[in-house]
């Protein structure tokens, strides 16, 4: 138990990324509101990009922004700094989900208008009639 | 850096369309056409002559702006992404020549709009099909997404609930997917399809290998719309408008296996893939012939031209997903082929829909009578296309029956070869369903009243139809050294047809 | 047999392939269209008859249209087994058009167009069968055949060829899919190849009980060929017009299904094999049953094209049951049985197509008197009964001649009382009709004075297929010989 527990702690950041994962996942699956579901996918898609960003941290590390003139004479510590690729790789990430977010968005607009209500039942009983 | 940079072009003109378009569509409707046609020709003839350069040189990467990797982005050309690039490219200028008029026709005053988004999606999927970095992969995946929820979305009906269903799932997969290189990264330091696939066998972490590898692959499976992932597929595509339908049928799910391919043995390796673990490429193969069953159960029941053609589309999927788990050569070879024969016959239905729809507005079942002698060149194409889903010589669809089957036989696996006897007889009937009805009951009450009805439709969409048609017997015929000169080459390493 | 790479077995199966595209196009000019018919159909029959002479001593023909699977290619190729079935299919099918042009003008049938279109693809398909040199081309050829008579089985466009469409394809395209397809799968997986050779490619690669599974996949998969529990198709079919029953289902279709298995029992499995595992006994017994169950059927059938129908499943399993003897003569009577039969059977179906044209009646019991009125149908009719039923001289006997012959050979006893007994049959369910035509009735005047003969473009095919089923009796010899050649060489 206490192994778990310790193992829990030191790896928190999958913990929280996995917990925030099953949050939007539900939220996705299980609401019947379709914006509820577009912030279920919003809350999905930033647990993935915080397990990204957790794994390029370092204990102690530095902002990746180096000194030239330094990195040429010493090299650089790569210890010292964190791993700026993940970080980079998810400004991409974002990008991604924020337009897919305004698709979504721009499509329940549309939705609404034609159908008058967010809630998936009530348009599937106004598709049915 | 003598290569030639063709399929560099390949990829740059429709994207650099789709800007064009938009500026210049705007101004007057008749540059779209002219300007659309003009790019896929260019990248069609590109990708042309790439392949066969492939062919003659072997395989080369390319990397982007000479960044070397694993730092820089790089494109792999190989003779099965080559034969990709010119499935896409060729199948999207066909597809396109018929949207033109049914985008005229169903979006009138949007079709700027509309071929922008259709024209960064032929740019995707290109993209899709040459990068070899796992993480420029995804946004390309998102890409080719985000298109297609805004071109289904442009169709009628409830086709904007169908989009938003499918950003859900689609979103789903994506994220898997991106997990999963998350995870590969962590392992491997390295998102270069190449890198990661030299560092692997190194290391010793099998859960972690195992979980990364899941991932990548349901995400995949969830974006080809794989029985049971596959409930977002049917709605969206058969409400998308007729003329993105044509073109997304067809290509997404093809090149989404054609990832699936990519990951199995670029990233991972055949021995991975299937011996690693137990059970797992038994296991696959068996849910492939369940799918394979259902989604053709499914097919039976609709009342819809498009939406029937859709659930086959799933079971096509299936087909392929089981064809490459056989893990043996004739399998793989088999599920190749497949994609080039199931690209081409879907469109060759989805052009006839298109074509029907243009006429008759409507694909419900009981729209269909007498459709023979109203569209006889139409009709004449569709049964074509019905043969090859059947799976009658001399049409390809045959061809790679012939090898999925072979291929379940010599891998002892009687579920899978049942599997496809079965879809094949559904698929009969379906389509004989439809022939019967289209054959029998003379139009004249109906187009009586509707004159309109009466006629082919116009020749922009008749003739790729056509051609789509000619080439369902022409690959089928070429089957053998289709095989021999270019799938043979284009296997994973230690597999031969 | 030595062969030679050449064009005109192409030439000979796409003849009429081509023709559909001037038969389309002249829609709306009849004579036109029906000469590009003729024209096909000559141009195939002096295509076929010009290899006759090199097959005869011992030459052959082979074109490659296209290399699809490994080992396998698309492949054309001429031999005398082939020569014998394109020579009769080939003939009789410009005796057909003829007879099209006088039955379908005459009841002045919609459609006309489609109808000769597909007549020729089907018969393009029947040469294909014909002169396939591996079983990937057969069975190309075969699905073909099945797709191209669905317009013909279908013609009436009405309630009734639906259902028999349906039926139709359920059964033909079931079981190719269903089971031969498999079956052909397991074959190439097994050996590798799938050509048709002497003595058969199967021996040694694969236990018998899988080889028994395959045959019996075979033999049932051919539903053309009829063989109980695959018959209800063919009377089902019979809605279709009578040219296209006569041809396709007296004929064609069905000797495609019966050409399929011997080449199967030839050229895939052997008959060395086949008797070294003792397997002829499924093919016997099955067509034993086959052939006394439908002549029993064919007695109780009122209509006659269905009674026609009835008799054809029997006598196709004349053929296979010829052939499941595995013994020379038995194999001779079997496959020369195609040709006899055919030409007895097309004189039957003329007729009753001359007697529906004529007379508007489908139904035996309404035909009492009618031979008075038309008494060279009725000639004809009757001359067709005899050679199927087997007596001299006519064709039929030569083949039954040696069907029992090879009974006595083999030592296979129930199998003369079986063929015995089914001649038999055959005289009871053919003989009643001649005498109900030109005897019953006389008290009344029940004939009507109106009825005459039918056209002439029906007569005289009729009538030449009559005069050459006797005539097959006394120069049978260029069939014999093939059929030895395909035999014993």
């Amino acid at each position: 138990m206490e192994q778990l527990l310790s193992e829990i702690v030191a790896k928190y950041n999958y913990w929280i990324y996995v917990v925030l994962m099953m949050i939007g996942f539900y939220a996705m699956i299980g609401k019947r509101n379709l914006v509820k579901k577009l912030l279920g996918m919003n809350i999905f898609q930033t647990a993935i990009i915080l397990f990204y960003v957790s794994i390029g941290s370092k204990r102690g590390g530095g902002i990746p922004i180096v000194d030239k003139h330094a990195a040429m004479l010493h090299g650089v510590d790569a210890t010292g700094v964190v791993n700026p690729l993940p970080h980079v790789l998810m400004l991409t990430a974002i990008v991604v989900s924020v337009s897919v977010t305004g698709v979504a968005l721009a499509i329940l607009i549309r939705i609404y208008r034609k159908y008058d209500t967010l809630e998936e039942d009530e348009i599937l009983e106004k598709i049915g009639r | 850096m003598n290569t030639p940079n063709l399929h560099l072009y390949v990829l740059a003109a429709p994207l650099l369309t789709a800007f064009a378009v938009n500026l210049l569509g705007r101004v007057s409707r008749t540059w779209i056409g002219p300007l659309v046609l003009g790019a896929l020709t260019f990248s069609a003839g590109g990708a042309l002559m790439t392949l066969l350069h492939v062919l003659r040189e072997g395989a080369f990467r390319y990397t982007i702006g000479n960044w070397q990797p694993p730092l820089g982005i790089e494109l792999v050309v190989d003779p099965l992404s080559a034969l990709m690039l010119l499935l896409v490219s060729a199948v999207a200028l066909l597809a396109t020549s018929s949207a033109l008029k049914s985008v005229a026709h169903e979006l009138p005053g949007r079709e700027h709009l509309f071929f922008t988004l259709y024209m960064i999606l032929i740019a995707g999927l290109l993209g899709l099909v040459l990068t070899g970095d796992a993480f420029n992969l995804y946004v390309l995946l998102e890409i080719t997404a985000i298109t297609t929820y805004g071109l289904i979305a442009m169709g009628s009906g409830r086709a904007a609930l169908s989009s938003f269903n499918y950003i859900i799932m689609g979103s789903i997969g994506a994220c898997f997917y991106l997990l999963g290189v998350g995870y590969l990264y962590i392992l491997t330091g390295t998102l270069n399809m190449a890198d990661i696939a030299q560092i692997l066998p190194g290391l010793d972490a099998p859960a972690a290998i195992a979980t990364a590898f899941a991932f990548l692959m349901v995400g995949l499976w969830v974006k080809m719309g794989l029985f049971p992932l596959h409930v977002w597929l049917p709605n969206a595509y058969s409400q998308a408008p007729t003329g993105a339908g044509a073109m997304i049928a067809p290509l997404m799910t093809k090149v989404t296996i054609y990832l699936m391919i990519r990951v199995m043995f670029s990233i991972f390796s055949p021995d991975y893939t299937f011996l690693a673990h137990a059970g797992i490429q038994a296991g696959i193969v068996w849910a492939a012939s369940l799918a394979i069953m259902c989604a053709s159960g499914l097919a039976l029941a609709q009342r819809n031209l498009r939406r029937m053609l859709t659930y086959i589309l799933v079971a096509e999927v299936a087909y392929m997903v089981g064809g490459v788990w056989l893990a043996n050569g004739t399998g793989i070879t088999g599920a190749i082929l497949h994609i080039v024969n199931d690209a081409m016959m879907t469109l060759c239905l989805f052009l006839a829909a298109a074509a029907i729809i243009y006429r008759t507005g409507s694909l419900e079942f009981d729209r269909l009578n007498g459709l023979y002698r109203r569209m006889p060149v139409t009709m004449a194409a569709f049964t074509v296309g019905a043969f090859s889903m059947i799976g009658v010589p001399p049409t390809c669809g045959f061809f790679s029956k012939w090898y999925l089957i072979l291929g379940a036989v010599r891998a002892g696996h009687p579920e899978f070869v049942t599997a496809l006897l079965i879809s094949s007889l559904i698929n009969a009937v379906l389509f004989f369903r439809i022939i019967e009805l289209a054959y029998f009951q003379p139009a004249s009450d109906l187009s009586r009243s509707e004159p309109q009805q009466a006629g082919e439709a116009p020749l922009l969409m008749l003739s790729p139809l056509l051609l789509s048609a000619v080439a369902l017997v022409a690959i089928g015929l070429g089957s053998g050294p289709l095989i021999e000169n270019i799938i043979r080459l284009a296997m994973p390493p230690g597999f031969a047809p | 047999m030595i062969y030679h790479s050449s064009m005109l077995p192409l030439a000979a199966v796409c003849i009429s392939l081509l023709a559909t595209v001037p038969i389309l196009l002249s829609d709306c000019k009849p004579n036109l269209r029906e000469s590009w018919t003729l024209l096909a159909g000559i141009g195939k029959f002096l295509l076929v008859a010009s290899m006759l002479p090199a097959v005869l001593s011992g030459h052959g023909f082979v074109f490659t249209l296209a290399e699809v699977v490994p080992e396998v290619p698309i492949q054309l190729r001429v031999d005398a087994m082939g020569m014998f079935f394109a020579l009769v299919a080939s003939f009789l099918w410009i005796c057909t058009s003829l007879y099209s042009i006088g039955y379908m003008r005459t009841l002045e049938e919609h459609n006309q167009t489609r109808y000769f279109a597909s007549f020729t693809m089907a018969i393009a398909a029947t040469i294909g069968v014909a002169f396939s040199a591996n079983l990937l081309t057969l069975y190309l050829f075969y699905e073909m055949l099945s797709l191209a008579t669905y317009p013909l089985v279908t013609h009436e466009c009405n309630a009734d060829a639906r259902t028999s469409g349906r039926k139709y394809l359920t059964y033909i395209l079931g079981t190719s899919i269903g089971l031969v397809l498999p079956a052909m799968i397991i074959t190439y997986a097994l050996t590798g190849t799938l050509d048709f050779t002497a003595g058969g490619i199967l021996a040694g690669k694969a236990s018998a009980a899988t080889l028994t599974l395959l045959l019996v996949m075979f033999l049932v998969g051919f539903a053309k060929a009829a063989i109980m529990p695959m018959h209800g198709w063919l009377p089902a079919a019979m809605v279709a017009p009578t040219p296209v029953s006569s041809f396709l289902h007296g004929v064609a279709v069905v000797k495609v299904g019966v050409f399929s298995i011997v080449r199967i029992i030839l050229g895939i499995f052997g008959p060395g094999l086949l008797q070294n595992l003792d397997l002829g006994v499924i093919i016997t017994t099955l067509a034993s049953i086959t052939v006394l169950v439908a002549s029993l059927v064919a007695l109780t059938q009122d209509n006659l094209k269905r009674r026609l129908a009835y008799s054809t499943i029997g006598q196709l399993s004349y053929m296979v049951l010829g052939i499941g003897m595995l013994s020379a003569a038995g194999m001779t009577g079997g496959i020369l049985h195609i040709a006899m039969h055919a030409f007895g059977k097309i004189t039957l179906f003329f007729c009753a197509g001359a007697i529906y044209v004529a007379s508007g009646k489908k139904y035996i019991s309404e035909m009492d008197g009618l031979g008075r009125r038309m008494p060279i149908t009725y000639g004809a009719f009757l001359l067709g009964a005899l050679s199927i039923i087997g007596v001299p001289p006519l064709g039929g006997f030569i083949s039954k001649w040696n069907l029992l012959s090879g009974t006595i050979e083999s030592g296979q006893w129930i199998l003369l009382l079986v063929l015995l007994t089914s001649s038999l049959l055959n005289a009871a369910y053919f003989l009643p009709i001649v005498y109900r035509g030109v005897f019953a009735g006389t008290g009344g005047n029940g004939s009507p004075v109106e009825i005459r003969e039918a056209p002439l473009f029906c007569l005289i095919p009729l009538t030449a297929t009559a005069l050459l089923s006797v005539g097959l009796f006394f120069f049978p010899d260029v069939f014999l010989e093939l059929v030895h050649i395909a035999v014993f060489r």
